[in-house]
């Protein structure tokens, strides 16, 4: 049985819709008991970390999700679940899980596009800062392979509503990255763990295929 | 970089659409739920559904239009018309849409765009404006002014100040629909559309007057807009969504490619 994980962020539902329909049952539950003994555990989220771990550490879910990374059972984090697998995050600056070394950051301030005043084409035209939260859709770079991209295509664009995203120190755990006024990791991952910081649930044909990809893994 | 969006708009009456896509003899034409799907599958980035059903005790037919909208498409969708409280605003988004647009209901009273933005956070909550130009007058700096009841009832608020005041009190987006472009398929009101970009720093949706797609290239680089809200151009199978998207690269503007999925 797939667990999603209900740690008080939103959007649950929309992952159990998409999940569904790929031909999967699962269970939103915020049960330690049932997470423990999950088969697939996804975690998604909309909202704050600081709260969403308050949330974790009120209902001891986090030890269960660090008991299941230890268990190798495939984990995905989804957006706010893709901040909390680190170590901290600098959103109210909050201890997360660990489960990856590094941290959350937010976007610096007045980034701006390269090639944006080219693309206005206007002389008069303000060089705007990008906006924040940085949302719309937007391409991933795949930077190592990995068994969740099965079928995915370099460029393939998802969808991101986020002002955070997560900082591995180790390089290694970086398997995708995305352009918005920086290069930022937008999926990470160790062992039987992954986590994207798109929602795949809202990313189209490319997000179900990955989420597929991970009904199937078997790390 | 990120994708400009191009969004089909949907009115929805009692469950039906009020307008239907011609193109396609497999679509029930004014089947939202199927309308839905047909344009996910053509590629669109992003739904607005607005209940242009007048009473309030025929809600539940809009939720259940959401819910089934939620079950057949991935990719984000907003819904608006007739958001007047909190629980309206929860009822939508549990039943599966991304995002809620507000217009009338915060116009007379602006404590619900806040009131949103804390509960459910400020990427659900669209402040939809209706916008009429009226020409520079006392309170009018902009010389537009805001309106509700589909532009019969002025409101004696400029628009650039509305527009200030939803995003200080927490909207997470703009949808920009200008009266007097309204259907009138001869392009966006470019104007309005630069100056309350200009002026604000959360993404601004042009919506009213897209008849061919050079208006959209035209409001998404001229006009700084992040999103052009799309009805009859589409809806009627002038053009599809493709074909949008083709003239927006040509233009040197990003946009998303759909691709064919095996799967």
């Amino acid at each position: 049985m797939i667990i999603i994980v209900d740690y008080g962020a939103g959007n649950l539902t929309s992952v159990k819709r998409a999940v569904s329909y790929l031909g999967y049952d699962s269970i939103i539950t915020d049960d330690p008991e049932k997470i423990a003994n999950a088969d697939r555990i996804i975690f998604p989220g909309v909202g704050a970390a600081g709260a969403a771990m308050e949330i974790m550490q009120k209902k001891e879910i986090d030890n269960a999700l660090k008991q299941s990374f230890k268990a190798k059972i495939p984990m995905l984090g989804i957006c706010v679940g893709c901040q909390i697998i680190m170590e901290r995050s600098e959103e109210n600056d909050t201890v997360c899980l660990g489960l990856i070394k590094g941290e959350a950051k937010s976007f610096p301030n007045n980034m701006k596009e390269v090639g944006n005043r080219i693309l206005i084409n206007d002389e008069n035209a303000v060089d705007h800062c990008l906006k924040v939260p940085h949302m719309g859709w937007n391409g991933l770079n795949i930077v190592q392979n990995h068994p969740l991209f099965n079928g995915i295509e370099q460029n393939d664009e998802f969808y991101f509503v986020h002002s955070y995203f997560p900082v591995p120190i180790d390089k290694s755990h970086i398997y995708g990255e995305t352009q918005y006024g920086i290069t930022f990791a937008s999926a990470i991952g160790k062992n039987n763990l992954f986590a994207t910081q798109f929602h795949l649930e809202k990313s189209g044909e490319p997000g179900l295929l990955i989420l597929k990809n991970f009904c199937l893994w078997k790390p | 970089m990120l994708s400009k969006r191009i969004i089909p708009c949907l009115d929805v009456r009692e469950g039906r659409t009020t307008k239907g896509i011609k193109f396609e003899n497999n679509v029930d034409i004014g089947d939202p739920v199927k309308m839905a799907r047909f344009y996910y599958e053509a590629g669109a980035d992003e739904l607005v559904f607005y209940d242009i059903t007048a009473s309030h005790e025929k809600r539940d037919i809009m939720i259940d239009v959401v819910r089934r909208v939620a079950e057949t498409i991935f990719i984000p969708f907003s819904v608006g018309g007739g958001i007047r409280t909190l629980e309206d605003m929860r009822a939508v988004l549990l039943a599966g849409a991304e995002k809620v647009s507000v217009n009338s209901a915060a116009v007379k009273n602006p404590e619900i765009i806040s009131q949103g933005a804390k509960a459910f956070g400020n990427q659900c909550v669209v402040l939809g404006m209706d916008v009429k130009h009226v020409g520079e007058k006392k309170g009018i700096a902009s010389g537009y002014e805001v309106v509700i009841n589909g532009g019969r009832t002025y409101m004696g608020i400029d628009a650039l100040e509305w527009a200030k005041q939803g995003q200080a009190l927490g909207a997470g987006e703009i949808c920009l629909n200008s009266i007097d472009a309204d259907g009138t398929k001869d392009g966006y009101e470019m104007a309005l559309t630069q100056l309350i970009s200009d002026n604000v720093s959360i993404p601004v949706i042009a919506s009213g007057g897209a008849g061919k797609p050079e208006h959209i290239s035209e409001v998404l680089t001229k006009g700084r807009a992040d999103a052009a809200l799309i009805a009859s151009m589409v809806h009627y199978g002038t053009y599809t969504i493709n074909d949008i998207k083709n003239h927006l690269e040509q233009k040197g503007i990003k946009v998303r490619k759909n691709r064919n999925f095996s799967s």
